[in-house]
């Protein structure tokens, strides 16, 4: 049989079989209709798969169209057919995998309130200088910082803040895109 | 034509539309508009049944002998809350469904209204699809898009919720020509396969010497044609064909390269051919557990060609080395035109040694049984089923059970679409309701439902409808006062410690029938069988045939669980099988 028809370079090709895991996320196009969310979240929990991020927003209020993000963790077996099984669901238009796709752009907001006076107050603002975090609401006993990157950044800022006097955090999970000039 | 009407009257202007002549409901507060506008047309047929579950396995029967769409129509609550059973099942088999339900009027939604329940909640995960529909604007597009979505790609049941609100509402109604379901936004089933992938499988199959078609209730759903091209495509290639239990008829039982059900309790030589084979051409089949044994030891030695319409069957449970995505009729239809531009010649001599090995396992004839003078066995009671109508217009439904495995072991089909069982489900109670969807279908053809006394009791109600409509169906029960199946796993892993497996007050099935007006038949003596037999087919009612059977027959032959095709039980074991089954497989349903 000819290479090509291996069906490599299919979204069927053969997957290794390996039960090492892979964190993958997935950008899903779907209709903003009611129950779409507990359509996705729902097969997620009755077919076992993992969900580590979610968010959910309207991107094309014209065309009804949201964007899911998703980030799972799932051995390249179960990874398919959590793909597959998405692209199943009547109003899924198309999943991405952009981790498989590579090199996409992740970034996630939160919200960290930290309570300190004195020597404490001075060093979260050095260190939310240095994370480029915003100031949105400040009190004489506590900040409320905004900031936005990579995951990896903000567990490092709010790692850093729990000493200073960290109160709660809120984050809003991944939004992701793929780089280049061409859309989903 | 854009008509102006009620929400109620969309909905069976619809039916009328996507040609539905029958449907199967039962009436309730919130679909009172609904059933007023049935009342006031006479082109849609309604039969009126006893419980939401018999309509949805009704509607099951009906669209799987006829190809067409089952129709159900319920109630809100408890009239939606009883058809998920065979809204389920009909998502396990790929059986195409519409089910409409009523639900409380829109501004009483969330309130827990009387009768209101979470329709589209609690069927979001047993439907393919589903709609709460709370405008009477949305209403003409959504019912022909459930039609569509429910009978195209993989079959499946589509749920529409109606408020009643919307029933009421004055709205203007498209037809399907207006409205172009087909050309969904998001939803575009892929029926065409790629042709440089079924030519791949063509060369595949041209250098195979332990070849074998691995068949599935795919073929059945891609239309009486896909089973024409399996059978041009088998008689062209000479290659040996098995099937799971959903695909029995696509290809005829008649037939000297039929090898009979695969599986676990399928023949030897189905079985041994799967596992020793060197090319498994997988066509609309998707590699379920009854079928594989033990995963890990699955066909160790075979190439896997996986012809499927749902990508997602593709490598979900075994991996395979060439899948096809597309409709069964199509590719096989492409696999009969590239084979025929490749070869004229059937590769007789290359697949001698094939056969001769499988002349071998079927040598040991694996579903034979020690028959009896005294006793009726269940085995021989449908082989002289099967013997007395042999050549009728005849389809059979089964309940669930060892009365559906020795239906399937002893009963061939030459046809598809004759053959109507709850495979992936598995639902105690399929096969009444199911044989009068059939019968509604096909009012002049001889209909039988092979059930145990168990099942049978858990849709017995139906009978009533069975009586009310004239449906002559007749429900040949192999009454073995057991719970045979469970009963049979009793025996064979927990120590025969029969907990609740057996009936102590069973109805007396002749006065039952009668009870319901209907004719009750009993037999318990081989030499009686045929006369009676002969009566029941003969009777143009309903029948409950009260058939007296063993009551500790095991079936078999049986893979038993944990293992893989080749350490098949066959029936002369005399070991313990408790034995044979180790700690892992005892866990395995």
């Amino acid at each position: 049989m000819n290479a090509h028809l291996q069906a490599t370079g299919s979204v069927y090709s053969l997957v290794p079989e390996t039960q090492t895991t892979e964190r993958h996320t997935l950008s899903v196009l779907v209709d903003n209709e009611p129950g779409i969310l507990a359509r996705i979240v729902g097969l997620f929990a009755a077919r076992g798969f993992n969900i580590e991020s979610l968010t959910v927003s309207e991107t094309e209020h014209a065309k009804g169209l949201s964007r899911i993000t998703l980030v799972t963790v799932a051995t390249p077996k179960v990874l398919l057919q959590i793909k597959l099984q998405l692209e199943r669901l009547i109003p899924v238009h198309k999943v991405h995998d952009l981790t498989a796709e590579g090199r996409a752009l992740e970034r996630e907001l939160a919200l960290v309130k930290v309570a300190s006076t004195g020597e404490h107050r001075a060093e979260a603002l050095r260190l939310a200088d240095a994370y480029r975090a915003q100031i949105v609401d400040a009190t004489t006993e506590s900040f409320v910082f905004e900031i936005t990157g990579k995951p990896t950044k903000i567990d490092s800022f709010i790692a850093i803040m729990v000493p200073i006097g960290l109160v709660e955090v809120v984050r809003t999970g991944l939004a992701a895109i793929s780089r280049g000039a061409e859309g989903m | 034509m854009a008509q102006q009407m009620t929400g109620a009257e969309m909905v069976i202007a619809a039916m009328v539309d996507q040609g539905v002549t029958d449907i199967f409901g039962y009436p309730g507060g919130a679909v009172l508009p609904m059933y007023d506008a049935i009342f006031q047309q006479d082109k849609v047929r309604h039969i009126l049944v006893r419980h939401e579950q018999g309509a949805t396995h009704m509607a099951e029967g009906y669209a799987r002998s006829t190809g067409k769409v089952g129709v159900v129509l319920v109630t809100s609550g408890p009239g939606a809350t009883n058809a998920v059973t065979g809204l389920t099942d009909a998502l396990m088999d790929s059986i195409p469904v519409v089910c409409i339900t009523g639900q409380v009027a829109t501004p009483l939604i969330g309130s827990d209204a009387f009768q209101e329940c979470d329709t589209v909640g609690i069927t979001r995960s047993c439907t393919k699809h589903n709609y709460l529909v709370k405008n009477v604007a949305d209403l003409p597009r959504v019912l022909h898009e459930a039609f569509y979505i429910a009978q195209s790609g993989r079959p499946g049941p589509v749920l529409i919720d109606i408020p009643k609100d919307v029933q009421f509402a004055m709205g203007t109604y498209y037809g399907p020509t207006e409205i172009e379901a087909t050309r969904h936004k998001s939803y575009h089933p892929q029926l065409d396969a790629d042709p440089r992938l079924i030519e791949a499988a063509v060369d595949m199959m041209l250098r195979a010497e332990r070849p074998v078609f691995y068949t599935g209730g795919g073929v059945i759903n891609a239309g009486p044609e896909a089973s024409q091209h399996l059978r041009e495509l088998a008689e062209l290639t000479g290659f040996p064909v098995t099937s799971t239990l959903m695909g029995l008829g696509a290809f005829p039982g008649s037939s000297k390269q039929w090898l009979g059900m695969l599986g676990m309790h399928g023949s030897y030589e189905a079985n041994l051919a799967m596992h020793d084979c060197d090319v498994m051409i997988n066509i609309g089949a998707r590699f379920d557990d009854r079928i594989t044994g033990r995963i890990d030891a699955f066909s160790p030695g075979s190439k896997k060609i996986h012809v499927d319409i749902d990508p997602a069957s593709i490598n979900k449970n075994v991996r395979v080395d060439l899948p096809i995505i597309g409709d069964c009729g199509h590719v096989l239809k492409e696999m009969v035109r590239i084979w025929r531009s490749k070869t004229n010649a059937p590769r007789t001599e290359a697949l001698a040694p094939w056969w001769k090995q499988i002349d071998q396992w079927r040598a040991k004839k694996s579903f034979s049984f020690a028959n009896s003078k005294s006793v009726i066995k269940p085995q021989y009671a449908i082989q002289r089923l099967y013997h007395a109508v042999k050549g009728k217009d005849v389809y059979v439904t089964t309940e669930v059970g060892q009365h559906q495995m020795w239906a399937a072991q002893h009963f061939p089909f030459e046809m598809p679409n004759r053959w109507m069982t709850s495979g992936g489900l598995g639902t105690m109670g399929y096969g009444l309701p199911a044989s009068i969807g059939v019968q509604v279908a096909h009012p002049d053809a001889l209909v039988i439902d092979i059930a145990g006394e168990a099942s049978v009791q858990m849709t017995m109600q139906e009978m009533s409808t069975a009586v009310q409509y004239e449906l002559p169906v007749k429900i040949f029960i192999l009454n073995n006062e057991r719970m045979g199946m469970v009963r049979q796993w009793q025996e064979l892993l927990h120590g025969g410690r029969y907990a609740h497996s057996y009936s102590e007050s069973l109805p007396d099935f002749v006065k039952l029938a009668e009870a319901y007006g209907g004719v009750g038949i009993k037999c318990d003596k081989p030499g009686d069988l045929d006369a009676a037999i002969k009566e029941m087919i003969t009777v143009k009612r309903p029948v409950l045939f009260d058939c007296v059977v063993e009551k500790h027959e095991n079936c078999l032959p049986m893979i038993p669980s944990g293992k893989p095709h080749n350490e098949m039980i066959l029936p002369d074991f005399k070991g313990d099988v408790g034995d044979v089954i180790d700690a892992k497989g005892r866990e395995l349903v």
